[in-house]
């Protein structure tokens, strides 16, 4: 049933393993040709009824279960992985609809991939057929501390340094307040934003440590969005953005539909709207 | 204050040159929580994966941003220093902005080495 590419001999090597990065209904020779694997050379196809998987050919002294482990936990190492799984899930979601798989999907050959393919078949080419036409954009709102309350504001002389020491001080008692109007805003924007998607996703906010902004982040949306209803989805982000002062908003993407491939279940708490 | 959202394009083919790529932290947070889970012939637990991303969040900041703003204590942690990265012009600064930024940026110097010494 499977029928893998020329160079996908390597597979067969028991020193080697599959990466899978993700599944996609077909993919053009060139495709493959042009994206590197994660060791650098080309990613291969594995295909098996009628859906096709993408894969970097790993050596096992890397990625088997000890080394693969041990690797995650180095950060260049994972940083490294990271980009080159995400470089192949991107290069694949421009050609068309992707099934992203998570970080470190490895199987110790084609034949494994294969009987993915097969087992899942039919929620894999319903969740294909749902992306299709489709994008995921992210939208981070920061809080603005001193963006709120306004009336609270102080004026007064004294030159910039008193004013500017006013201000903060200011900042400092409004912090409760700011962060509940802060949050009042975060839930307005994500309801306006998943009206307007297809699919929607509120995930935990990032930690200020791990998104190293000034203030915290109050909202971090995914939405999957029509192709052809981009510039409507962008323009309510600016209108949105002027009507919430009291939150810095940041729209990134297109990002493959990471968000949008696992079991709504899952990520129940976090959900808010199912595609029809 | 400007409140207009920044654009952040991933896809590189639409950049212009030197552009900064997608921000590490965004990246990790998609590739490692999100993504259809499938049951490889390699197993990491999840366990694990929750373990890891654990430690990012607790351990560094994105990377990214965090060389934006001057935060380069990675690059003389013993875990973390298998990497070098070049240094970064600083843009135009606005001091309100660097004076909250160099609050939480010993605090969270601090924290994370609490945290990881917890984990460690």
């Amino acid at each position: 049933m499977t029928s893998p590419e020329p160079a996908g001999t390597a597979a067969a090597d028991p020193r080697t393993g599959a990466w899978l990065h993700g599944v996609v209904r077909d993919v053009e020779p060139g495709t493959l040709a042009t994206t590197a694997s994660l060791e650098g050379d080309p990613v291969r196809a594995v295909r098996a009824a009628g859906l096709t998987a993408v894969v970097s050919t790993v050596p096992l002294s890397a990625y088997g279960e000890e080394a693969l482990r041990r690797n995650l936990e180095d950060l260049a190492w994972l940083e490294r992985a990271a980009r080159a799984h995400h470089a192949v899930v991107d290069a694949l979601s421009r050609a068309g609809a992707v099934v992203p798989a998570r970080l470190a999907t490895v199987h110790h050959g084609d034949e494994g991939v294969a009987r993915v393919l097969v087992e899942r078949h039919d929620e894999l080419a319903a969740t294909l057929d749902r992306l299709d036409g489709r994008e995921e954009w992210g939208v981070k709102g920061y809080a603005v501390p001193g963006a709120v309350p306004r009336a609270a504001a102080p004026a007064g002389g004294g030159g910039a340094g008193a004013a500017y020491l006013r201000r903060r001080r200011a900042q400092l008692t409004a912090r409760e307040e700011g962060q509940r109007i802060a949050a009042e805003a975060a839930a307005a924007v994500h309801e306006a934003l998943a009206g307007y998607a297809v699919a929607a996703r509120r995930h935990a906010p990032q930690d200020r440590r791990l998104s190293g902004a000034a203030t915290a982040m109050v909202v971090n949306g995914a939405y999957l969005v029509d192709r052809p209803r981009l510039k409507g989805f962008s323009a309510l982000v600016d209108a949105l953005a002027d009507r919430h002062p009291e939150i810095r908003l940041e729209l990134t993407g297109p990002w493959p539909p990471y968000s949008f491939v696992a079991e709504p279940t899952t990520e129940a708490a976090h959900a808010v709207r199912e595609p029809a | 204050m400007s409140v207009q959202p920044s654009v952040v394009q991933n896809s590189g083919q639409v950049l212009p040159a030197g552009h900064e790529p997608a921000n590490l932290g965004d990246i990790l947070e998609r590739v490692l929580d999100r993504g259809i889970v499938i049951a490889g012939d390699i197993r990491v637990s999840l366990l694990d994966i929750e373990l890891l991303t654990l430690k990012l969040r607790l351990v560094i900041a994105s990377v990214d941003t965090a060389r934006q703003i001057g935060i380069d204590w990675w690059e003389h942690d013993p875990w973390l220093s298998s990497r070098a990265r070049p240094p970064v012009e600083p843009g135009p600064r606005d001091p309100e902005q660097v004076e909250a930024e160099r609050r939480p940026r010993i605090a969270r110097r601090a924290a994370s080495r609490e945290a990881w010494d917890d984990l460690a």
